[in-house]
């Protein structure tokens, strides 16, 4: 007997010529199709782009062994933001479209099809929270917890990698979906039963479940990963009430993580096993149940909101501090009220969907749940005053984005408790004045926070500052942008515009609609200053060189070694004896030179590359892609490339490289005499180019 | 302040090498960490059960399909097993001979087959009964909890097996004795995991 298997579905799956951009295009030459078509053409010439440039200045081999495979802490936060400020561009660009839909689709059907906004706000929001938002904290903690506790890397390295590059992965299938197929239209919140393939058949869906799940994943590894590292790889006497604050928000972000993340995993599997095998979880009939997917999406979905701002708060925590030459304010409170936030946040969830039917009693529980958070947030708004209050600040670009933060986010704070009023919910919910409300949160919570510590931090990481007035041009921006692009709409929210809404039949929305089209012209040129911005700093690197390592002054160990640091981080683990050892040793009489040479060195061991972990992650990728295209073949071929890489891995022997004392004391004892030539400047020139990176102590 | 003796939960590696208990400590509490994130899964898809268990939508139910004694059985299967493995571990920790460590591992790998073997005849039966997961909700749930249950074991067994190729590989060197006490860790977890299905789904199929 023969069985005659048809060539096209086994190798191209579900895939037809109508599913590339390029001829919809050419078929139906709208501007929302043309829009679609130069979209995926950018992601393909952006991918050959970088290619050709790789080949032609012959770097693949370099990028392969030193970035790609490294399981080097420092290198892999790096490329989670290198990747977050590439999908932060792709859905900033996504934003404007939107906007500018919204302002001239007033009475008109506009230029964006309804199905191609669909896409555009579900994309912008998976994107910006998952591969935004998220790769951005895990390579800012990435990069500086370890530096920060006293450690010479993560407590899993390969682990580390293989989160990356799921992450990674997964971003890559969010890209390709602009060139094969379509992206669901389903939201970020990808709620059924509309995500079943009784209603959204198509290929959207299943790039969302993939991307997301994969995602899910990366950031649970991420979050055990981080909690492991500050349980249990602290330098000798650094105890939980000597980590600095970012250190502190670190754990719970990463607790949140591991209890938070699991859930949204949960959920998009059990749509995927709707979707793939006919069960009946969130199905309309046959006993399927929605509310069980809208439970479990939020009970990660709002510790998400945290696991995204908490790191902000640690940020900020640091900037503060340091930037107002003074000890944080309240340390003991700060901590507290960061894990109450914790646990707070796994107690509000309802609050996403006070109208879906639970009694107002619930309601009511929930709704004093949520505002019983303003309470310790409260504590570190005041928290972060106090330390500023009768500090000498200084206004850098940090300190800039820590005070306009602290203004935006503690609007977007009140209009919260508004919505946490169930009565009051029910009248602004599904409006703009929500999607108002968690910009309001999340970019001052969140961007800004990041961007503070890019700034503050990317001296360590790369050796020379950013430059100083493209950033502030870059700060006017985000800020005046903001407040354009979203304030106009609360008044629209209130006014009851719906969110996610293609065409609008309200003239009198047109003056509101017209500002926040504005504003997200501005924060588009907000992004392209930052652009500028590190091109500006690359070119004039010479003049802002601070190889010394201490650029501001700053508290944490992470300042005490040399920018960028070495591989092995601290060439001696050092001792610590207080909350800011490396300041109090720096600034107080009596104390031993943290710039001192060490009595002995000894040999380090740091782990080698892997290339495991790369081919996990992208194997994965094309596993999902598989699934979503149903080339089943492919998916069975790829799961069996990832179980012999783990297999294989396992196997492996030799797997760390030593590096011998004399070679570890001949590095160090080369920068401290650098260090040592190296003038000292007082804080008022911190951002002068005599900044070399040795703050002057003044007795 | 003197350190604290490095321990952690469960056996200890300590007698047989300071460098490896060192190094135990820090793998097997990360371990731990993903064994918790691992059980809110569970947790999960069991919550899923209770709101579904009602959902028969006119099909099979827990009490037209659930038979007690192959759960029971299984259960015994299951429990068992995790006293061949702590055995094991403990012919690890004290270096007993070699084949005295495989005769246990290989008890445990053959009493988690036997586990499987009858849970896939359970299911058999199931489906032969017109009680497979598209069927209702209540199903869908019961084949995701115990189906993933099962994918965990089967998952362990293939682990198992890895263990025993590196244990002929490497002998027992501090790697292969840490990545045997999370298989053990692992191991145990399933077991306390289908104690929870023995009594959820089965107990409460059968008397509730």
């Amino acid at each position: 007997m023969t069985v005659s298997v048809p060539l096209w579905p086994a190798v191209l799956g579900r895939f037809g010529w109508q599913d590339l951009p390029f001829v919809r295009a050419w078929e139906n030459p709208t501007i929302s199709e043309i829009i679609g078509a130069f979209a995926g053409a950018l992601v393909v010439v952006g991918a050959v782009v970088v290619a050709a440039l790789l080949t032609r200045y012959g770097k693949w081999r370099y990028l392969w062994t030193e970035w790609l495979t490294s399981l080097d802490h420092k290198k892999i936060g790096i490329m989670y933001i290198v990747v977050a400020f590439v999908m932060l561009s792709r859905a900033l660009v996504e934003a404007v479209l939107m906007r500018m839909q919204q302002a001239v689709a007033i009475e008109n059907p506009g230029f964006l099809s309804p199905d191609h906004f669909g896409q555009l706000f579900s994309t912008h929001g998976s994107i910006m929270i998952f591969f935004m938002a998220m790769p951005f904290l895990t390579g800012m903690i990435n990069y500086v917890l370890p530096l920060q506790i006293g450690a010479r890397d993560m407590a899993f390295p390969w682990a580390n990698s293989i989160a990356l590059w799921l992450t990674i992965g997964a971003a890559g299938l969010m890209m390709a979906s602009l060139v094969v197929g379509e992206f669901s239209t389903g939201g970020w919140s990808g709620y059924p039963p509309y995500t079943e393939r009784a209603f959204s058949p198509g290929v959207g869906v299943d790039y969302w479940i993939w991307a997301v799940t994969l995602g899910s994943i990366g950031s649970t590894m991420a979050g055990i990963n981080i909690a492991c590292t500050v349980y249990k790889l602290r330098a000798p006497g650094m105890r939980f009430m000597r980590m600095q604050m970012f250190s502190w928000t670190s754990l719970c972000t990463s607790i949140l993580m591991i209890f938070a993340m699991p859930p949204l995993t949960v959920a998009t599997l059990m749509l995927a096993l709707d979707r793939y095998l006919g069960f009946h979880f969130f199905t309309n009939d046959l006993g399927g149940n929605m509310m069980n997917y809208a439970n479990m999406f939020w009970l990660f979905g709002h510790p998400e909101v945290y696991i995204l701002i908490l790191p902000a708060f640690g940020v900020y925590s640091e900037v503060v501090s340091t930037f107002s030459t003074k000890d944080l304010y309240g340390y003991t409170s700060l901590v507290i009220a960061t894990m109450a936030i914790a646990v707070l946040s796994f107690t509000v969830w309802v609050h996403h969907f006070f109208t879906m039917g639970q009694s107002a009693n619930v309601n009511a529980a929930f709704g004093i749940a949520t505002m019983t958070i303003g309470v310790p947030t409260g504590v570190k708004i005041y928290d972060w005053i106090w330390t500023m209050f009768r500090g000498e600040v200084r206004f850098t670009v940090p300190m800039l984005y820590a005070l306009a933060f602290m203004m935006t986010f503690v609007l977007g704070g009140f209009t919260g408790i508004i919505l946490a009023m169930p009565p009051l919910d029910y009248l602004v919910h599904n409006t703009l004045f929500l999607v108002a409300h968690f910009h309001n949160m999340l970019i001052p919570g969140l961007l800004y926070g990041m961007l503070a510590g890019y700034h503050y931090w990317f001296p360590k990481a790369f050796g020379f500052r950013l430059d100083e007035r493209w950033g502030r041009i870059a700060f006017t921006c985000w800020v005046v942008g903001f407040y354009l692009a979203f304030f106009p709409l609360y008044v629209l929210g209130a006014s009851g515009m719906a969110r996610r809404t293609q065409a609008i039949f309200e003239p009198s929305f047109r003056p509101w609609l017209y500002v926040a089209g504005v504003g997200a012209f501005v924060l588009l040129a907000a992004l392209t200053s930052l652009g500028i911005q590190l091109w500006v700093s690359i070119r004039d690197r010479a003049k802002t060189r601070v190889e010394a390592g201490d650029p501001w002054d700053g508290r944490g160990l992470e300042w005490s070694v040399s920018a960028p640091p070495p591989e092995y981080n601290f060439a001696v683990l050092p001792l610590i004896d207080g909350r800011n050892p490396f300041y109090d040793h720096k600034h107080d009489e009596g104390q031993p030179d943290p710039y001192a040479s060490p009595a002995a060195y000894e040999d380090i061991v740091v782990p080698r590359g892997s290339a495991t972990s790369v081919v996990i992650g992208l194997t994965a990728a094309v596993a999902a892609f598989g699934l979503i295209w149903e080339i089943w073949g492919l998916t069975v071929v790829a799961l069996q490339v990832i179980v012999a890489a783990v297999v294989l891995r396992s196997f492996g022997r030799d797997q760390h490289r030593t590096i011998p004392a004399a070679e570890v004391a001949r590095e160090h004892e080369a920068w401290l005499t650098r260090v040592r030539a190296t003038p000292a400047v007082p804080r008022q020139l911190e951002t002068a180019a005599v900044n070399r990176g040795l703050a002057e102590i003044v007795a | 302040m003197s350190e604290p003796e490095l321990a952690h939960a469960g056996l200890n590696l300590g007698d047989t090498g300071a460098l490896t208990q060192d190094q135990a400590e820090n793998a097997i509490f990360g371990f731990w960490i993903f064994l918790m994130s691992d059980a809110v899964i569970f947790a999960l898809l069991f919550a899923t059960y209770g709101t579904m268990i009602a959902s028969t939508v006119g099909g099979p139910t827990p009490a037209s399909e659930f038979k007690l004694l192959p759960a029971f059985v299984e259960t015994l299967l299951l429990l068992t097993s995790s006293a061949t493995f702590g055995r094991a571990t403990i012919a690890m920790k004290y270096d007993e001979p070699r084949r005295v460590l495989f005769a246990w591992l290989g008890a445990t790998l053959g009493l988690g087959l036997v586990f499987l073997a009858l849970e896939a005849n359970d299911f058999a039966t199931m489906f032969a009964h017109g009680a497979y997961p598209m069927r209702s909700g209540f199903l869908s749930s019961f084949f995701a909890l115990v189906g993933l249950h099962g994918l965990h074991v089967a998952v362990a067994c293939f682990w198992l097996v890895v263990m025993v190729g590196q244990v002929c590989a490497y002998g027992l060197d501090a790697r292969v004795r840490i990545n045997l006490l999370r298989l053990g860790l692992f191991w145990h977890l399933l077991d306390i995991v289908w104690i929870a299905i023995f009594s959820v789904v089965y107990l409460q199929g059968n008397i509730g």
